[in-house]
């Protein structure tokens, strides 16, 4: 009975960490080559809208899921080119892409569902793997998800092989460490910086359709609630490694999972807020633990130019 | 016919060079030795108002060595930096082996044989050096770091320069003469005909110095081109078959080097006769201690010790020079005498009063003034006005209302007291020429009336008549009975100026007497080999936060 | 005298408009109306009709030009603290938590009797200051001690004062009578600020936001402090060399900066709500940032931005409403407005630099 309360929770954790994974892979990225994406929570949002609205129009989950890619890539190219081009302040830039991709979003959203009932939609359906799912403990925890959760795990090997084994890879570390030499080296610095913003914000698109197509299953503009600033956050705690990222979305998704059972359990003897409030105090704490030592690309957050 | 040329020497490349994809363009292949390699002409940039290079004309011979000439500020660095592709010219052309070129960007430059050696490294630190040369392999098709390749072309490389090199270093645990010898190599790998070195000398040993110039040589015989940056006359004389000199943006002369001699350089850099040197009267010194230092241990950035065992005294009215290649622990010591840092054991007194561990602002008001090395990061805020700066560590801070006219009096008697040009107390510093920042910080420290004056590098990157300023200002706070210690990789400035010298190496002090007890060689063997990590995944790189 | 300024600010003027600032300035909102125009024209209203609206929503009646009096109130007062933060390169996002704390404070000192008469502003408005200043100095200290990055710590800080203000009005500060919704009891009579213009919601809590510029000023130049916190701003390498105290710095320039938030939530409870209640800042906090920046951090910049964003609410919120549009429209063309400043900056440095 207590294995499979535990088993139960490690399987509610892989899920519940995959829009963690999915937006924090695609800011690894993003932060490799040396941009602060700080807009990710509304770009979380925009997909999860774009995926929403996107399915319950054309019927087909999948095309769904395109358009959250796709207006998440947008997002990330707007992003990338103030931050890139513009050379704006990119701690400003983020949180003012947040604000107007938010109310975006709300605005949006009373036009176009006004205030009917939201449709419900064939919703990514958990996809078993034979055999495997099978396994005791490990089965249903690890192949017992959804595909979009399969898709973020084997996204994170991947893209640790890119950064760490390929000459692109090299590039975008490069360009992230010292754009200055990378450009002397003759790397495209802006058109690396472009190329990754865009792919964090198009991954951080698909991060909000993991919420809104698979985990929860409906819309709301507050659904996000948090998520896309602890993605940001996990980058640093998993040290600019995808892999490293892998495992702290899990340990966040775990702690999620955590305080929705303490909430169903404890709910009605402490007041409800104090779970909530759990993953934030975790990102702060996280965050100073973090920042103590020292690490990650020196060029994270300075825009680049050849007359500098 | 031209076109021709061109395709073979392309089709060459490709046989010779491994695993390279990218179409090469290699006009100063088929030139005989003598013929002009490289030709810019007309070359005009400005810079907001300022006028960089001047409608200049260059030239240089496949197969010499050819040394650009010039002050801080005549244009050498802008010129060469448009050649490499990093600026665009207003005006003016360049022909690469007769050719036409248009350089956009560093990888235009290379795609045409150019590769540049910076004054600053262009590398990346956090990178090893396997890992930067695969950067600059150009084989953008490559999906893997083809490691097998690089370690083949390294020692090829090494076998015909003799450019050693530890492939699996990370950057920042090589020493600066090997950082620079990786910038060469990367150079090179790319496969380089026109090699360009900005002021390669100012960061080496004399041994290193001459390692690199056999290098050159080998360079040139094996018919590589070579431009080298330098406002060291000596170097020009010893290294170079012609020499370009510029001054305020325009074109001087271009001589041969065997045809002419230091003191014509001189005035032909200058613009007038100038002699180098000053008259140093006779201390007046007393015996009297005014900084003693015990025993001192610290650690540096990495958790490394940098000091170790310092133990020394500095007397009233005395300058006691502190000779080495940076990055052995002069730093460092700096940084504990002011309070900038922690010392891990040890004892530091001032007049007898221990000051170890005490704040930069108690150490200050007792008395001790710091000239630091990075005038532009650490010695000045540069958004700030000049009169902001001045006032910087001056009593009239302590009072919680700021009162205007006393800082404006204060600001204006210092600029003329120091002859700092600025159009007014109130211009950002940022505005001001390295010479007028440097006299700024003096300023500041030197009101306050110090006992001791800590001096690092202070005349790194200034002109001659600024340096001489700055010279005769630390012999005249010697004369008041201020002691100084003066932090210099400049021989010339140490010899100049030192009663006594103590020279650092790996932490240690290794040699202390007169400037007059050493020879030249002698203390070259002594600053020699900085320190040097076991490379490999045991160091941890641990970077400067910038925020 | 008087002609002599009339004459000293028509020069101002006349230089500013020959600067690139004011071209820039206009270009930007001209094609932040572009933009906005097309939304517009995306939900099916006629942009020619729908703009005047934003005017006569503004400043149409006595009673729009005091309700964007009203709004300007505690933006120009967070702006005025934040510019303090930013001038020290502390990018404080936690404006808006700070302003939660600072009323749930206040309110909580209105609905008790602890004093009487008089004194209950005051003190409000000092534990508003504190409440705040403390809740920024959170993020300070780990800033300054520990290194942790502020715009994460003081964004974190904000959802965790949400949550504070949820728990709080749901339970301590819960108004007996409210049938369980999350709401206060109103204060105590006394603690009200007394309105300017009885027919209207302008109250005396103008004269402290009218300060707030003229104080940020006075501490930034006039002060050592100020002095200091500027210092730290521009160079923590040199400041430190100088003999200043960084962490110190820091931590005041955020206690600062949350202080005045946390006033400016005070004044929201004792002079427009009365009470305690979940709307109590429609965003005030972030709005806040964009006015400080947009008014170039001085005094008389982000006095303008904070009165003309303000119109710009009250403005598309009326004409949203007329029109029957959702009122985040004003948002969406807020951040369009914000788009088009920042990429007009890089315009202004292009030209300069040449």
């Amino acid at each position: 009975m207590v294995l499979d309360i535990i088993v139960g929770l490690f399987q509610a954790a892989v899920r519940i960490a995959t829009p963690y994974l999915l937006a924090s892979l695609g800011e690894t990225i993003d932060q490799n080559s040396g941009v602060l994406n700080l807009g990710v929570e509304g770009i979380m949002l925009l997909g999860a809208f774009a995926g929403f609205a996107g399915a319950s129009f054309t019927g087909n989950i999948f095309l769904g899921l395109f358009f959250g890619i796709f207006f998440g890539g947008l997002a990330g190219l707007l992003m990338a080119f103030l931050s890139v081009t513009l050379r704006t302040d990119q701690t400003i830039t983020g949180v003012v892409i947040v604000i107007l991709l938010e109310g975006l979003v709300a605005y949006l959203l009373r036009i176009i569902f006004g205030t009917s009932v939201l449709p419900s939609l064939h919703w990514l359906e958990t996809i078993e793997i034979p055999i495997l799912s099978q396994v005791p403990i490990i089965g249903p925890i690890l192949f017992k998800q959804n595909p979009l959760t399969y898709f973020a795990i084997i996204l994170a090997f991947v893209l640790w092989f890119i950064l760490f084994k390929t000459n692109f890879g090299l590039k975008i570390r490069a360009v992230g460490e010292n754009p200055k030499a990378a450009d002397t080296f003759g790397v495209d610095v802006f058109k690396i910086r472009y190329l990754c913003v865009i792919f964090g914000g198009a991954i951080g698109g698909l991060a909000g359709c993991a919420l809104s197509l698979t985990y929860v299953k409906f819309f709301a503009e507050w659904m996000i609630g948090g998520r896309g600033w602890i993605a940001v956050s996990l980058v640093i705690l998993g040290r600019w490694n995808p892999l490293k990222v892998l495992a702290a979305s899990l340990l966040f998704g775990g702690a999620d999972a955590l305080q929705m059972r303490l909430q169903s359990y404890l709910g009605l003897q402490f007041p409800y807020q104090m779970f909530l409030v759990i993953p934030y105090i975790l990102a702060i704490v996280t965050l100073v633990i973090v920042s103590r030592r020292r690490g990650g690309p020196s060029s994270l957050a300075i825009p680049y130019s050849r007359e500098d | 016919m031209i076109l021709k040329t061109q395709f073979s020497a392309l089709l060459k490349s490709i046989s010779t060079i491994i695993g390279r994809k990218t179409e090469r363009i290699r006009l100063l292949e088929n030139l005989r030795i003598g013929e002009p390699a490289l030709v810019m002409e007309g070359i005009v940039k400005r810079f907001s108002g300022v006028i960089a290079n001047d409608y200049i004309d260059f030239e240089v011979r496949k197969g010499e060595i050819h040394a650009l000439l010039g002050e801080n500020g005549a244009g050498k660095s802008t010129l060469m930096n448009i050649l490499y592709g990093l600026y665009r010219a207003d005006e003016g052309k360049i022909l690469l082996g007769g050719e036409e070129v248009n350089i956009n960007s560093p990888k235009d430059a290379l795609e045409l044989g150019i590769g540049m050696v910076h004054q600053h490294f262009m590398l990346v630190n956090k990178f090893t050096v396997k890992e930067n040369l695969a950067l600059g392999s150009m084989s953008p098709k490559g999906l893997l770091i083809e490691n097998a390749k690089i370690t083949k072309r390294v020692e090829e490389l090494t076998k015909k320069y003799g450019l050693k090199l530890d492939l699996d270093c990370e950057i920042w645990q090589l020493s600066v003469g090997e950082q620079q010898r990786v910038e060469i190599t990367k150079a090179l790998y790319q496969g380089a005909d026109l090699l360009v070195l900005d002021e390669p000398t100012s960061v080496l040993t004399p041994q290193e110095v001459k390692e690199l110039f056999m290098s050159l040589r080998r360079m040139v015989a094996e018919g590589l081109t070579i431009i080298f940056i330098t406002h060291k006359l000596n170097e020009i004389m010893a290294i170079s078959n012609r020499v370009t000199v510029l001054r305020k943006g325009k074109h001087i002369a271009t001589l041969d080097t065997s045809r002419t001699s230091r003191k014509e350089l001189a005035k032909l850099v200058l613009g007038e006769e100038f002699t180098l040197g000053l008259e140093k009267p006779s201390s007046s010194k007393s015996n009297n201690e005014i900084l003693l230092v015990k025993n001192l241990w610290a650690l540096d950035d990495l958790g490394i010790d940098a000091l170790k065992s310092i133990s020394f005294s500095l007397k009233k009215g005395e300058i006691l020079g502190v000779v080495g290649v940076s990055g052995n622990g002069q730093k460092e010591l700096a940084e504990v005498i002011t309070g900038l840092r922690r010392a891990k054991n040890g004892e530091i007194l001032l007049k007898g009063n221990n000051i170890t561990g005490k704040t930069p602002e108690e150490i200050s008001k007792k008395g001790v003034g710091y000239i630091p090395e990075d005038r532009m990061t650490t010695g000045l805020l540069m958004d700030f006005t000049v009169a902001e700066n001045e006032i910087l560590k001056a009593p009239l801070l302590d009072k919680l209302f700021l009162n205007r006219r006393e800082i404006s009096k204060y600001a204006e008697d210092a600029i003329l007291e120091f002859d700092i040009r600025t159009p007014s107390k109130d211009t950002p510093t940022k505005h001001l020429s390295g010479g007028n920042l440097q006299k700024l910080i003096l300023s500041r420290e030197l009101r306050l009336k110090p006992q001791v004056l800590i001096a690092a590098q202070p005349t790194r990157g200034l002109d001659v008549r600024a340096t001489q300023y700055i010279w005769n200002k630390l012999l005249t706070e010697r004369l008041k009975g201020v002691g100084i210690l003066l932090i210099s990789e400049d021989l010339d400035e140490i010899f100049c100026l030192s009663d006594r010298i103590m020279i650092f190496f790996d932490g240690y002090i290794v040699g202390e007497g007169t400037p007059k007890s050493f020879s030249i060689e002698e203390i070259g063997k002594m600053m020699t080999g900085t320190k040097r990590l076991d490379c490999g995944k045991n160091g941890k790189f641990v970077a400067e936060k910038s925020s | 005298m008087a002609s002599l300024l009339l004459r000293k600010a028509v020069e101002q003027i006349r230089s500013l408009w020959k600067t690139n600032v004011v071209r820039s300035y206009l270009t930007a909102i001209f094609g932040a109306l572009v933009i906005g125009a097309i939304l517009l024209g995306f939900a099916g209203v006629n942009p020619v009709t729908a703009y005047p609206m934003i005017w006569t929503g503004a400043f149409g009646s006595v009673r729009a030009v005091t309700e964007t009096l009203v709004k300007t109130i505690p933006l120009l007062i967070i702006s005025s603290g934040l510019t303090i933060a930013f001038k020290c390169n502390l990018w404080n996002i936690g404006a808006e938590g700070q302003l939660y704390l600072g009323a749930i404070f206040a309110t909580w000192i209105g609905i008790s009797v602890f004093t009487g008469g008089l004194l209950y502003v005051p003190i409000m408005i000092i534990a508003g200051f504190l409440a705040g200043g403390l809740w920024a100095a959170v993020s300070g200290i780990l800033k300054a001690k520990l290194k942790a990055n502020e715009v994460l710590v003081t964004m974190m800080l904000n959802s965790v004062a949400f949550l504070l203000m949820d728990y709080v009005l749901l339970g301590p500060l819960q108004d007996p009578e409210a049938q369980g919704f999350p709401i206060s009891p109103f204060i105590v009579n006394s603690a009200y600020l007394p309105k300017l213009w009885s027919t209207t919601r302008l109250h005396a809590g103008i004269i402290l936001a009218i300060s707030a510029p003229i104080l940020m000023y006075l501490v930034l130049l006039r002060t050592n402090i100020g002095y200091k916190i500027r210092a730290v701003g521009v160079n923590p390498k040199a400041a430190r060399y100088g003999g200043i105290d960084v962490a110190k710095s820091m931590m005041i320039a955020m206690f600062l900066s949350g202080g005045f938030a946390g006033v400016a939530g005070a004044i929201e409870v004792c002079g427009v709500h009365h009470r305690l209640l979940k709307g109590i800042s429609p965003g005030y906090g972030y709005t806040g940032i964009i006015v400080a920046l947009l008014g170039k951090m001085h005094p008389i910049g982000i006095a303008l931005a904070s009165f003309l964003f303000a119109a710009l609410e009250i403005g598309t919120d009326a004409m949203a409403r007329s029109l029957n549009l959702p009122i985040f429209f004003s948002a969406v063309l807020q951040g369009v407005i914000v788009l088009f400043f920042i990429a007009s900056e890089f315009i202004l440095k292009k030209t300069k630099g040449k």
